[in-house]
């Protein structure tokens, strides 16, 4: 619980952090909220030799509307986007993930870019991103690159976002006005999901699993499923596929695939009401 | 007006809502250093070797010690003689989190680095971590001495054969009461200074003097020169009432390094290194008749005691078996107990201390005859209550005899708020209806034993003594300060004792301090646990104050140029009955009672401070009736509590804010018991809920909103009639809560389960049921 040493150093704005991290090569961490960082360090599970400090970075917290999209910077904290009308109209199940985070302490001080980059599969925004097709913008010393939810989580606590790199924005296709849920199941109202499930209906429908995969899980054939119209049963009998859910003290592997179709098939009554 | 019974605000709570608490961490005295221990990751190994040259290389690290920097020294106390535990272990580790090495250096992260940087070469051995691998034919043995792994076997007296034998009906249960971490908010923290005028040891602790006295002991200094102080407290739950190396160490290493060492455990240390509770086993077996009239009890207890048997650890059965028949008149009782070491933490007193263990398994059994007969669970509590005019009741227990209480009461006060008939018929109808939750009723009636306790009573737990302190001083300026050698972590005593205070001295409130912890400051203690606070300490302060007022009254009477027994006071004044005009206040009372002048013959400056060692006749014995209703998701298996409704008889109420406190908290407790907590480890020995987590302490959002109820039989052994309640709710609320779990699912043929309710075990009772 005591963290081993490290130097700090405070970005100043996206280029200074993107030079800071050339400068201080693979040793360094951004540290956005702290959150999953801090935890982890003072269990001496990661020591980076380095901290650059993002969160001075104004210009990377906001929430705005562009044409078909809400674009949400990376260090917006959840509370933020749980607040937000522009979010809550565009994207309610964005807003809604945002306030089911752990408790009022994490969503005021976690980042939503902290909490994508970091790549949990037991993490909740990282479903509602792949669920609602988000679009995350990497800058690098190369400059700008975007890259689809889907392939941006890359395997347990890893993603897209290589060594040097910063995530700024993600773009959200709005989904003004469409059915949407999110079930979570827990024990503790502070915990992360045993299991959950992330629900968009609409024009462009996914389902997203919390905690079902290595890494955050979007339900591919159950998401194509619902595209197409398909009974609940159909979109059941296909919530499991591919996914690779990890025992644990709470859930064993088919007590995990059963909460998924339990929580699934209520994300639908709720959706479709 | 009488303060007692009055909803006052606590006295402490300005500082502490504030952030001006202080508590051992927040000080720093000049030159403070860090100390930091390096724990086993191994259950049961041989140490090959410490390497300790590149720690003791880094800048800034002090010093470095393994267990051969201090052979010479005995283990730590509080142990039994041959099975203690070593400071830093000697050659053998038996347990994850035992400390191997400490370093102290100039902060806490240089100490921090140089921990990560020493090598300790295990070899590991074979490693028991439960009851039933350490008691298997062929188990590793933890202690060579013991020759196996039970520490003490008391076996029956009398078995009951025959009675069994004739009874119409009998009913088994295995029970696990499940191993808890205490996890007080405040984590095992203290700082030593041990100088040229002796020692200081500032410790987050519940007995201070008890402290001291050993802490002397031990090094052989003198009691003078030695001082413990325990100042604001975050928690304690009875694992700080145990000796633990790190009040040694700190202590040693102050001398050696020649300034104040602090040692602030971490929140993973805590979980694996403070000492654990509960972690019984029972076998119970009860004989009855067709009505649901108990015959016989039977019970066998084994109690997990880690890997070094302590005092308290080794009292937890016997208080678990002197209460085993609970608020229930049982003709014959037959109890037998195993202390057993494994490779886990030691396990010690934990809110409750084996009348949890108690309490639960008497009424899971109740349940269970009231499952067996179709007598209704009231019912069956009904028929066999002890009735009231049956007191004092002697149990089969010499420790246990019942002074008063009215279990029948209790219960008829809790179905008064429990829609019970609405709730029966609601239950059957979800059962009927495959989309609604299942519901369950759960009662307990319990009962345990507090307020320790009669002279013997903690000496056997090696205290100096069974009671407790008080002294109540008048100032010149007539305030009082009392000094308590109860000590406080979170209970609100300072409140309390001003209340008794302000009506024993008719005193303001405002004008009334008290102060505890500090062994300087406070004559002698013993201290706060075993919900003895009010039931013995406020009692000692009751009856110092009486005295003081005796001569304040000689006092006023002398000044008023009265006889003493016509003066009456009111409004801090002293006046002769019926005369209200000539009064004499209660600050000129104080002021002259410091000139000899002024005092009435064969008095002496000084007469107002009064010094008590409150005795009291026996325990005290509080008791309730709990009711809790349970909602369960038939497609998940989560338990949710809809409604606990909670009746208890702690006798005379101080403060109802303050009692209803303790009662919210103690059940929140036992609520985290039946549904959430459990200190698990793998049969290797590795713990597997080893950060918050995985051990699941429940927050306030988790838990339910109470309705409280109240019933009064006084304590008659003492004058107060408070019987303690520091840990009634996690006495009646788990058997409450899995008696609700059970009822709920008892149309499935559940007779029992174990602690806690998780989801996926109901899930898969109601999987197997399909
Ligand atoms: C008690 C507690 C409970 C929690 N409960 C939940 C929960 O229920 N559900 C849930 O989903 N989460 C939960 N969390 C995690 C929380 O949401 C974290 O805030 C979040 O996961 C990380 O965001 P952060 O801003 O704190 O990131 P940090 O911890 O600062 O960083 C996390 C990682 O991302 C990297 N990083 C951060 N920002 C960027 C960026 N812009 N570009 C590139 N890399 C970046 C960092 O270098 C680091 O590796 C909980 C945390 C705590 C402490």
């Amino acid at each position: 619980m005591i963290p081993a040493q490290f130097d700090y150093v405070e970005a100043t704005s996206v280029a200074d952090a993107i030079r800071l991290l050339a400068e201080h090569g693979d040793e360094a961490k951004l540290l956005a909220g702290g959150h999953s960082l801090i935890p982890l360090m003072k269990l001496r599970l990661v020591t980076p030799a380095t901290l650059i400090d993002v969160t001075h970075i104004k210009e990377l917290s906001y929430i705005k509307e562009d044409g078909n999209n809400i674009v949400i910077g990376a260090l917006t904290r959840h509370r933020d986007v749980e607040q937000s009308e522009l979010v809550k109209k565009h994207l309610p199940l964005v807003a809604h993930v945002a306030g089911e985070v752990g408790d009022p302490q994490v969503r005021n001080r976690g980042t939503i870019g902290g909490s994508l980059v970091h790549g949990d599969p037991a993490a909740d925004l990282p479903a509602a991103a792949l669920a609602t097709g988000a679009t995350m913008v990497i800058a690098g010393q190369n400059g700008e690159r975007r890259i689809a939810a889907q392939d941006f989580f890359v395997d347990f606590l890893e993603t897209a976002v290589q060594p040097g790199e910063i995530l700024i924005a993600i773009e959200f296709p709005k989904h003004t006005n469409a059915g949407w849920a999110y079930e979570k199941f827990v024990r503790r109202a502070m915990d992360y999901a045993i299991v959950g499930v992330a629900l968009q209906l609409g024009t462009k429908p996914g389902v997203a699993l919390v905690n079902m995969s290595n890494k955050p899980h979007l339900a591919e054939s159950a998401s194509q499923a619902i595209a197409k119209g398909a009974a609940i049963g159909d979109v059941l009998a296909v919530i499991n596929d591919n996914t690779n859910p990890p025992e644990d003290l709470n859930a064993t592997v088919e007590y995990r695939q059963h909460l998924a179709r339990v929580l699934t098939q209520r994300a639908f009554a709720t959706a479709s009401k | 007006m009488s303060l007692v019974g009055a909803r006052v605000l606590r006295k402490e709570d300005p500082n502490l809502i504030t952030g001006n608490g202080q508590f051992v961490d927040d000080l720093q005295p000049t030159g403070c250093t860090s100390m930091v221990f390096v724990r086993s990751t191994e259950a049961h190994a041989k140490i090959r070797s410490i390497d300790t040259a590149e720690a003791l290389a880094l800048p800034g690290v002090l010093a470095v010690w393994t267990s051969a920097n201090i052979a010479q020294l005995a283990n730590c106390p509080g142990g039994l003689p041959g099975l203690d535990q070593p400071l830093l272990a000697k050659d053998v580790v038996r347990f994850v989190g035992e400390g191997v090495a400490v370093v102290v250096a100039t902060d806490r992260y240089i100490a921090a680095d140089a921990a990560e940087l020493i090598i300790v070469d295990y070899e590991p051995l074979p490693a028991v971590a439960s009851l039933s691998a350490a008691m298997a034919p062929g188990a590793v043995v933890l202690h060579e001495v013991l020759g196996g792994n039970t520490v003490h076997f008391q076996d029956f007296e009398n078995p009951l054969d025959d009675v069994f034998a004739a009874a119409p009906r009998t009913a088994s249960l295995h029970i696990v009461n499940n191993r808890c971490a205490p996890t007080p908010i405040e984590p095992n923290v203290c700082l030593a200074d041990w100088g040229r005028s002796g020692l200081t040891l500032w410790a987050a602790f519940q007995a201070p003097h008890h402290l001291r006295n050993t802490i002397a002991q031990y090094f052989g200094i003198p009691q003078d020169s030695t001082r413990v102080v325990a100042p604001d407290v975050g928690g304690g739950f009875g694992a700080k009432i145990n000796f633990v190396p790190e009040f040694f160490l700190t202590a040693l290493l102050s001398k050696e390094v020649g300034r104040p060492v602090k040692y602030t455990q971490t929140r993973s240390e805590c979980l694996v290194a403070m000492l654990h509770g509960r972690a019984q086993e029972h076998d119970a077996s009860i004989a009855f008749d067709n009505d649901g009239r108990i015959l016989a009890l039977k019970l066998t207890v084994t109690q997990d005691q880690g890997a070094y048997p302590n005092g308290t650890g080794m009292g937890l059965p016997v208080l678990t078996t002197a209460m085993a028949a609970g608020c229930y008149r049982i003709p014959a009782v037959a109890i037998s107990w195993r202390n057993v070491v494994t490779n886990t933490t030691p396990v010690a007193a934990y809110r409750g201390a084996g009348r949890p263990e108690a309490s639960y398994t008497i009424e899971r059994l109740i349940d269970l005859i009231a499952d067996e007969t179709g007598v209704d669970p009231v019912e069956v509590r009904r028929r066999n209550f002890i009735p009231v005019d049956a007191f004092p009741y002697a149990t089969h227990s010499p420790l246990a005899m019942y002074d008063s209480g009215n279990f029948a009461g209790a219960l008829d006060e809790l179905l008064k708020y429990v829609k019970y008939d609405e709730l029966k018929k609601e239950q059957e109808k979800r059962r009927q209806d495959p989309a609604a939750k299942l519901l369950g009723i759960g009662f307990a009636s319990w009962l345990e034993i507090a307020g320790f306790g009669p002279p013997g009573s903690l000496e056997a737990f090696g205290h100096l003594a069974s009671w407790e302190s008080a002294q109540v001083r008048i100032q010149p300026d007539g305030s009082a300060i009392i000094f308590t050698g109860a000590s406080p972590h979170g209970q609100g005593t300072v409140t309390t004792y001003a209340q008794i205070a302000a009506d024993e001295l008719g005193i303001d409130f405002d004008r009334i301090s008290v102060k505890h912890g500090d062994t300087a400051v406070v004559p002698q203690g013993i201290g706060t646990m075993g919900s003895r606070a009010v039931a013995v300490g406020g009692e000692g302060v009751k009856t110092a104050s009486g005295r003081v007022y005796e001569n304040a009254k000689r006092i006023a009477a002398h000044l008023l140029e009265a006889s003493a027994e016509d003066i009456i006071i009111e409004d801090e004044k002293f006046f002769v009955k019926g005369t209200p005009a000539r009064s004499v206040p209660w600050s000129e009372v104080a002021w002259k009672s410091f000139q000899p002048l002024e005092l009435p013959g064969g008095m002496e400056p000084g007469a107002l401070d009064s010094t008590v060692f409150q005795q009291v006749p026996n325990f005290s014995f509080p008791s309730g009736a709990y009711c809790c209703v349970v909602e369960i998701d038939r497609e998940t298996g989560a338990v949710n509590i809809v409604n606990m409704y909670l009746v208890d008889d702690c006798g005379t109420v101080i403060n109802p804010l303050l009692v209803e406190g303790q009662v919210h908290g103690g059940v929140a407790q036992g609520i985290a018991q039946a549904l959430f907590e459990h200190m698990l480890y793998d049969p290797s020995g590795v713990p597997r809920t080893s950060t918050l987590m995985d051990y699941l302490v429940p927050a306030a959002s988790d838990l339910p909103g109470y309705v409280t109820g109240r019933t009064n039989t006084p304590n008659p052994s003492n004058t107060l009639g408070a019987k303690g309640v520091g840990e009634s709710g996690s006495v009646g609320a788990p058997p409450a809560v899995v008696n609700a779990v059970v009822d709920a699912l008892s149309h499935l043929g559940v007779k029992h389960i174990d602690m806690p309710v998780t989801p996926i075990k109901v899930w898969n009772i109601l999987e197997g049921a399909k």
